[in-house]
């Protein structure tokens, strides 16, 4: 920190734990959707995953007696991201897990922040549906009416109960795989059965523009991931042999799932995505292209997050390739003669 | 003589157990090892390779000729791995199912090859033949316990039988291709972290990928990493030499120098 080089300067009020305060910032209208949406135990669900990923940090850095990082608030970001990405009705431990698979396994044993390789919250997102499928994927809390005349009653309602109408609602993404046509407008508000934190495409587009309005992400990443992602469903639909799509299938593919919430979130995180122009647009790209090929073809309706961990595993490689020569040197490392 | 037959037995078990410490044959140990009794079963059909692929070549070591070893030893591990695939497959089809195409490539295991050239090629039959067992009961434990571990977090099972509570939600993950890697990397960071021997931790004496240790090598490889410690060693003396000589060279000249400013 004391490591002075020379003048000019840029001077930057940014720091990990102002990032990290604006990112939490950043995902309260989502969160307090799904609370809305889903009642008292999304916000349990949100509270022990943010719980637990803290604690961890700390348990972890203490024992290994390494400087405490808890106060820089990543690991709550963690946690919180976690949370946005489960189910309303699973049952309490699977935060837990989730929770310290995300900070110990995939943060901590890889040197802690900034050395892990992949994104924490959906390594473990992507760890608890390989692991209890039906619990991640085959059981949707279902959502009636919210907004209506006795819309206050119904969220006290909700806020007051642990158990849940747990009707195998079809998530619209699973709707469109199976050829159906969903409500647009329902989806882009968040009205429909999903993750916590992933339902509303308004309270996410809220997240990102106050992102993007303090400086801590920049749109491109976001705004390419989602483009490809839709040009790539309608090139992979063709060669799929499912005729032209509709657009209703194209937009439900932006509104509905979790690709909003991970190209704003999760594809943005500083440490596993590159850092160069050029890497950003290849890296965003990749995304996309392999978001569409798993909605389109894969078994499962959901893509986006396997999209966004596997091309985390790239970032070193597409940074190694854009990585921009200084001045007065060339691509092979020598000096320019 | 017996004595060193146990202590054979002692060091393929746990001094250098082929798994936990050499951490060799891993691609069969990482895909096969999904529940216990598969680990089990891979494990005792390398052990009968291993047991006797050790006695016939350590009874041939004096009639195989150097140069083709590699080939001989070959041809007569993989007779002995056809045998103990064709029993499998009459006797226990079950398991050859399960274990598909790591019973035959149980040829190319590298501590059949690795313990042919470099014990069995070398001690007489006897100690030969511990070593197998030896090496094999090591293989078969580690095997046994990887596998035991995945299925009882992975499936709540032991042994095929429920052991878990019912509350208990098996870990899917853990008995497929990525929860082979959770356990054993667990595995060596505890070996690591407690300083347990394992070839994870040894003291690097070069920038060989094997760290210079050539206690843990056999065959063409460790000739080939062997030549080129020699070499790296060789080209260090000669650049420090140089640099010596340098230096003298050029204290003599400022010497020199001074001298004639003197004179």
């Amino acid at each position: 920190m004391t490591n002075i080089s020379v003048s000019p300067h840029v001077r930057s009020g940014l720091s990990t734990s102002t990032v990290m305060r604006d990112v939490a910032i950043a995902l309260m209208p989502a969160l307090l959707f799904g609370v809305f949406v889903f009642g008292l135990r999304a916000l349990i669900i949100i509270a022990i995953s943010a719980v637990t990923c803290v604690l961890t940090e700390y348990v972890y850095e203490r024992l290994m007696k390494l400087p405490v990082t808890v106060a820089d608030g990543s690991a709550l970001v963690t946690g919180l991201i976690l949370a946005m990405n489960l189910p309303s009705t699973v049952p309490f431990w699977v935060p837990v897990m989730g929770g310290v698979f995300a900070i110990l396994f995939v943060k901590q044993l890889f040197g802690g922040i900034g050395q892990n390789f992949m994104n924490p919250a959906l390594a473990a997102r992507c760890f608890l549906i390989i692991s209890f499928p039906a619990m991640m994927g085959g059981n949707w809390q279902a959502v009636g009416n919210i907004f209506g005349a006795d819309a206050f009653a119904g969220f006290a309602q909700r806020m007051s109960t642990l158990t849940v109408d747990a009707a195998s609602a079809a998530t619209p993404l699973a709707v469109l795989q199976g050829g159906g046509e969903v409500d647009l407008l329902q989806a882009f508000l968040g009205i429909h059965s999903g993750c916590i934190g992933e339902t509303s495409s308004l309270a996410i587009l809220i997240g990102a523009v106050y992102m993007i309005a303090r400086g801590v992400i920049s749109p491109r990443i976001p705004a390419v991931f989602v483009g490809s992602a839709v040009v790539f469903a309608f090139l992979l639909n063709l060669l799929a042999g499912n005729g032209v799509p509709s657009v209703n299938y194209l937009v439900g593919q932006i509104v509905s799932g979790g690709l909003l919430a991970g190209a704003v979130f999760m594809a943005t995180d500083y440490v596993t995505s590159p850092i160069t122009r050029g890497g950003q647009w290849i890296y965003a790209i990749l995304l996309g292209f392999l978001t569409a090929l798993f909605r389109v073809f894969g078994s499962s309706a959901e893509g986006a997050s396997y999209a966004i961990i596997i091309g985390n595993t790239l970032v070193p490689l597409i940074e190694r390739v854009t990585m921009p020569c200084a001045f007065g040197s060339s691509h092979k490392g020598g000096a320019v003669k | 003589m017996i004595k060193k037959a146990l202590e054979r037995l002692w060091n393929g078990i746990f001094k250098e157990n082929p798994i936990f410490v050499l951490m060799l044959g891993m691609c069969a140990t990482l895909a096969v090892t999904t529940n216990a009794i598969n680990g089990l079963g891979m494990g005792l059909s390398t052990m009968a390779v291993l047991i006797m692929s050790n006695l016939m070549i350590s009874l041939l070591r004096k009639i195989i000729p150097d140069g083709v070893r590699m080939p001989a030893y070959i041809v007569i591990i993989a007779s002995f791995v056809t045998i103990v695939q064709l029993l499998i497959k009459a006797y226990i089809p079950s398991l050859d199912k399960s274990l598909g195409i790591f019973i035959p490539l149980i040829v190319v295991n590298c501590i059949i090859l690795g313990r042919a050239e470099s014990y069995a090629s070398k001690n007489n039959v006897f100690l030969s033949l511990f070593d197998g067992i030896g090496m094999g009961l090591g293989f078969t434990l580690a095997l046994t316990i990887l596998g035991l571990v995945r299925e009882l977090f992975g499936s709540g099972l032991a042994f095929g039988i429920p052991v878990m509570p019912d509350f208990y939600e098996p870990i899917g993950i853990l008995v497929m291709a990525p929860g082979a890697f959770f356990v054993l990397a667990i595995l060596a960071a505890l070996q690591n972290k407690f300083k347990a021997p394992s070839a994870s931790n040894v003291e690097r004496k070069s920038d060989l990928a094997c760290g210079g240790n050539c206690d843990g090598c056999a065959g063409m490889t460790c000739a080939l990493n062997h030549r080129q410690v020699a070499e790296q060693t060789a080209e260090k003396a000669r650049q420090l030499a140089e640099e010596r000589a340098r230096i003298a060279a050029e204290k003599k000249a400022a010497k020199e120098q001074e001298g004639g400013e003197q004179g």
